[in-house]
């Protein structure tokens, strides 16, 4: 059992509440996941510039002159903003792939959450609420967020371990269930250049779609290929740039409630997790499909 | 009429509350006020009473129902009525997924559709549902019957015993071992009975009967292709 959020906003005047809104939606659905807890939250973003999101058990030692380091072994500037356990790097989009590469020589313990124009990724172990407060996800500001609450059953409870999982730029993925073909992908995967890090089954779906995506798929394309090619249970929600989707395998006993107004489409495990929401009383709310795929797009 | 409120009534004390109810209690209206989708709202009930649930409904509502009579002005969650006895539960919206699942008697009417594995394993409850049901409905279906005015998910009545399936629109496809049945005069009578229970303008004509060829009973070398 896992908890997941989603919350993908129309109307601009919302932004400013995503985090507020999600973080509620997260904590509802505690006692789906308490194990630990993971927001992806699709921010502003400069022109030319990328944000890298990173992770570290020694924040202090690690951050403490990373920026200067980085900008230095780039020969650019790059600032940082730590959150708790995390830090965002800022740095000009063209030098993320080397920026990737030079972490992982400046900080060989470093974790690095995603990357992209747009997005960051907090996740940590611990209570949902916790988790929620370490990071001020309630201050955070957005067009478009993720959440999860994650009950372990395919790898540890671990930071690595912890959902959203993003495996391509702007690309986050947040999974219900368990795959049980995800060996044989993720040796497929890693042999195609896919960049998988952890033995987390929901990591290898999350590759799956971005070498789909890589390929020339649309992010809906992605998703019915999904269908077809990954094995086992699956409510999967996925973040894109501008994008957000749903889908259910064709067996579908991993709960999905959604709501949809003229001001956001939303996205929970269960319906309680959407009540707070303003004008969920009059919202069209149902039950996505299974074996049927869903998206929305900026 | 009773209220109570889960806004500042936990939950397990305003099913304490129901479950005290004797038969010949004279409270027998009630109302609960923002269920918020909580789980496991108004279960395990044993009185003739009536309660009216303001709101759509998580996980399990009405579970286990003896005698009572639930209604809930909104949508349910998973396996709403699940092992019912008797009594009726009504659900105004949609039902998600196991809805009636085991249920042993009583009625359950869901005016908008339900989602998958509706009546799985129902052993004598009575489901009418005016909208469609998803796949997999009525799996191991042992008695009773399942009524729907819309269309049928993938394998209805996959493994199914004795209990009967009508089904007005369209059936995605039978599950092993179910089949179309004649529809016979006592048929139709059974059908207009639970119409008229379930409050829906329907004719017993328009559907058509499903149920089990009985080839899966026990193990037969001859029906080996049919497992």
């Amino acid at each position: 059992m896992c908890g997941i959020v989603g919350l993908f906003l129309k109307d601009k005047a919302l932004e400013p509440q995503l985090g507020a809104m999600l973080t509620e939606m997260l904590v509802t659905m505690t006692d789906r996941g308490p194990d630990s807890a993971g927001i992806a939250i699709y921010g502003a973003h400069d022109a030319g510039q990328a944000k890298l999101t990173v992770q570290s058990d020694r924040p202090e030692a690690d951050f403490a002159t990373l920026a200067d380091d980085l900008g230095t072994a780039l020969g650019t500037e790059v600032t940082l903003r730590r959150k708790d356990t995390h830090a965002v790097l800022d740095l000009p989009a063209a030098q993320t792939t080397e920026a990737r590469a030079k972490l992982g020589d400046l900080r060989p313990g470093l974790r690095v959450m995603s990357d992209g124009e747009t997005i960051e990724i907090y996740k940590e172990v611990g209570l949902p609420k916790d988790v929620a407060q370490r990071f001020a996800l309630s201050s955070m500001t957005g067009t478009h967020g993720i959440g999860h609450t994650r009950m372990a059953t395919e790898s540890a409870v671990t930071t690595d371990g912890a959902h959203p999982f993003s495996t391509g730029a702007d690309q986050c993925l947040v999974h219900n269930g368990s795959l049980s073909n995800h060996n044989n992908w993720r040796r497929r995967l890693k042999r195609e250049g896919l960049r998988i890090e952890s033995a987390n089954d929901t990591e290898v779906g999350a590759a799956y779609l971005t070498w789909k995506m890589q390929n020339g798929a649309s992010l809906g394309d992605a998703l019915e290929g999904a269908l077809d090619d990954l094995d086992g249970f699956f409510t999967f929600v996925v973040g894109t740039r501008d994008g957000f989707g749903v889908v259910r395998d064709p067996i579908a006993c991993k709960p999905a409630v959604m709501a949809e107004t003229d001001q956001y489409v939303a996205f929970g495990s269960e319906y309680r997790a959407l009540v707070n929401l303003p004008g969920i009383e009059s919202a069209r709310v149902w039950e996505p499909e299974p074996a049927t795929v869903y998206f929305w797009k900026h | 009429m009773q209220s109570i409120d889960l806004a500042t009534t936990p939950l397990r004390e305003m099913n304490a509350t129901l479950q005290a109810q004797a038969a010949q209690t004279n409270a027998t209206q009630w109302e609960i006020l923002n269920p918020r989708g909580s789980h496991s709202i108004a279960v395990g009930l044993d009185a003739p009473i009536e309660v009216t649930v303001r709101g759509s409904t998580g996980y399990y509502c009405a579970g286990m129902n003896k005698q009572a009579t639930v209604h809930v002005a909104g949508s349910a969650g998973p396996g709403v009525a699940e092992n019912m006895m008797s009594g009726t539960v009504i659900i105004d919206g949609d039902a998600s997924q196991y809805a009636g699942a085991t249920g042993r008697g009583g009625l359950l009417v869901i005016r908008g559709n339900a989602a998958s594995r509706c009546g799985i394993s129902m052993k004598g409850i009575d489901i009418v549902v005016q909208g469609s049901i998803g796949h997999m409905s009525a799996f191991m279906g042992q008695a009773g019957n399942l009524v729907v005015c819309g269309d049928a998910g993938e394998a209805l009545g996959d493994s199914l015993y004795e209990a009967r399936l009508f089904v007005r629109g369209s059936v995605k496809s039978l599950g092993a071992d179910c089949i179309e049945k004649e529809m016979r005069p006592e048929h139709l009578e059974i059908l207009r009975d639970l119409l008229a229970r379930a409050g829906v303008d329907a004719q017993p004509e328009e559907f058509r009967r499903y149920g089990s060829a009985r080839k899966l009973y026990n193990f037969d070398i001859d029906n080996a292709a049919a497992y």
